[in-house]
């Protein structure tokens, strides 16, 4: 049995596994499956200052080895979230990440303040979702507003603050620099990268939205590809996703530079998939005599 | 615990019309306990994502559950290919089923097309108490009136031409007439547009009417929040529910048409 477990910004988690923000609502769904505490940690839905009602549907597409969504970050709002949804995710013995996102910098810092005083263990900034037309993804597209918006957020909160980075950007390095020196404890990545499919016969887009956001399978090539790069360009902590699927990927994900790993669309095809990724992440490193997953982060030899 | 997530031997499997496949699975645990109006979630093999089949068939005695599904594109397709023996990747009961009145004297049950499996254990649920009014393009696609006059109901089979049944246009018309003759409840499942329709009628004549929904679906179980249907609570506030936790079925006047 290896030691699978790691600290990211001073937070201890049991093993690297976290559902991934959006997939996995407040964990009540899941937990009609296995017990929380499998898992090393959940990433909320992500909560906005005020209830949305997100975006109207198809917002679901499946795509070759992969899907597109457009919810549109539907969500309650961080009052309901804090009130309803917080305290019983504490009592899960697992670290809870509370994603959060906004319209505006003012929003997210709000929105921030409202969790610090919680006892929430990390904060994850979404400054990535290509669904929604204010905030969202234009602040991840610009080193500028990726900046302010970090640093209205890191100026409103001391929980450990992650900024979940796009992959809609020329370059993510510049992006996750910006937000290290704006004052980011880590970095996620990455969001979902902006796709479109089209019904051929009615000419009319599948998702109700137009575009949104693919994940799956068929984006995990790009997502070790930024990994790589944004580990070589900051010295936060990285936490990895992008179309995991096994734990084979997820360990590949953290010889990469990752420190803990999300699991997306997975688990829609299978729910048990964080479980058994963890299961298989022990088999690996077992197999190969390796103590602890902490030993294999960034370890990846380039030619 | 409540969701089952198990892998399912096909006990049976026939052709009911061209592209419409009925399918029996061997899985007690969920034949116990699941509801009219529930559905699956099926994994075909080497997909990302389940595909939501309506519930067709409760057999709590036996121990299987029945699907009817038509083949709609190449999840269900792979589905579809599935033979007796075979095993299908399933999670179940999922949803919000069809309440069921006791004390109901007359029930009608409306599906079109591919919406009238569901209808199946409505009528063994109310047998001779209900008519089923089932809506079809044409022959060819014709299904289970066989299986609803079994399980006791009276059924109306309607097609757009004319070339099967005793009705030749839409489902309406006869609802139209039941529900003048008073009906304690009407259930339907099937196109949009045949479900705005017989929710206004329903409306109109004040008869209690749920329908069940259809959305492209990702978790199946409420988390995603994918499968939004825009309803309207008791304020007339408009607010996106799910089908597949809040759902599939909804009371007519809850959704916004």
């Amino acid at each position: 049995m290896a030691d699978l477990s790691v600290n990211i910004c001073g937070v201890d988690f049991k093993n690297p596994i976290i559902p991934a923000s959006g997939v996995f609502g407040y964990g009540r769904e899941y937990e009609e499956f296995y017990p929380l505490s499998k898992l090393g940690g959940i990433a909320t839905k992500g909560t906005t200052g005020q209830r949305r009602t997100g975006n109207i549907a198809p917002r679901i597409a499946e795509t070759p080895a992969g899907m597109l969504n457009s919810v549109g970050l539907q969500n309650p709002g961080i009052d309901y979230f804090i009130a309803n949804e917080l305290p019983n995710l504490l009592t899960k013995d697992t670290v809870i990440l509370a994603n959060i996102a906004g319209s505006t910098p003012d929003e997210c810092a709000e929105v921030a303040a409202k969790l610090d005083a919680t006892d929430v263990h990390m904060i994850e900034l979404n400054i990535s979702c290509p669904n929604v037309k204010q905030g969202g993804a234009a602040f991840g597209t610009s080193c500028a507003m990726a900046e302010q918006v970090t640093a209205a957020v890191r100026k409103a909160t001391r929980k450990p603050l992650v900024v979940k980075l796009s992959p809609n950007v020329t370059s993510i390095t510049d992006i996750a620099k910006s937000v290290e020196a704006a004052g980011a404890d880590a970095v996620s990545l990455i969001n979902t990268l902006l796709g479109m499919r089209i019904d051929i016969k009615t000419r009319r887009p599948i998702l109700h939205n137009n575009v949104g956001g693919l994940s799956g399978p068929a984006i995990f090539p790009v997502a070790v590809r930024m990994v790589w790069q944004v580990a070589n360009a900051v010295s936060i902590p990285i936490i990895g996703m992008g179309g995991v699927t096994t734990g084979e990927d997820a360990i590949e994900l953290m010889e990469a530079g990752a420190s803990a790993v999300q699991v997306g669309m997975a688990c829609f095809t299978d729910p048990y998939a964080p479980v058994k990724i963890i299961d298989e992440m022990n088999a690996f490193l077992d197999a190969q005599n390796i103590a602890s997953v902490r030993d294999i982060v960034g370890t990846v030899q380039p030619w | 615990m409540k969701y089952t997530q198990s892998s399912c031997r096909i006990v049976e499997k026939r052709a009911l019309a061209q592209d419409v496949f009925s399918f029996t699975l061997s899985c007690p645990e969920i034949a116990a306990i699941a509801q009219p109006g529930q559905f699956v979630h099926i994994l075909p093999k080497g997909f990302g994502l389940r595909r939501p089949i309506s519930i067709a068939g409760i057999d709590a005695e036996n121990g299987t559950l029945r699907l009817v599904f038509a083949v709609r594109g190449k999840g269900t397709d792979a589905l579809a290919g599935l033979n007796t023996g075979d095993f299908m990747d399933i999670i179940a009961p999922l949803g919000h089923g069809f309440t069921l009145k006791e004390d109901a004297e007359h029930v009608v049950l409306v599906g079109g097309g591919i919406g009238v499996p569901p209808m199946l254990p409505l009528a063994k649920y109310y047998g001779e108490r209900a008519t089923a009014i089932s809506g079809f393009r044409s022959f060819p696609q014709v299904i289970l009136q066989e299986d609803l006059e079994a399980l006791g109901a009276q059924t109306i089979c309607c097609t757009e031409d004319g070339t099967a049944g005793a009705v030749k246009g839409f489902v309406t018309a006869p609802l139209e007439q039941l529900l003048s003759e008073g009906v304690d409840a009407v259930y339907a499942c099937g196109p949009m547009p045949m479900l705005k329709a017989v929710a206004a009628l329903c409306m109109r004549t004040g008869t209690y009417c749920e329908v069940s929904l259809e959305e492209r679906m990702a978790c199946g179980v409420g988390a995603c929040l994918g499968c939004a249907c825009r309803t309207k609570d008791e304020n007339g506030e408009e607010r996106f529910l799910h089908v597949c936790k809040n759902g599939p079925v909804f009371k007519a006047e809850e959704v916004q048409w």
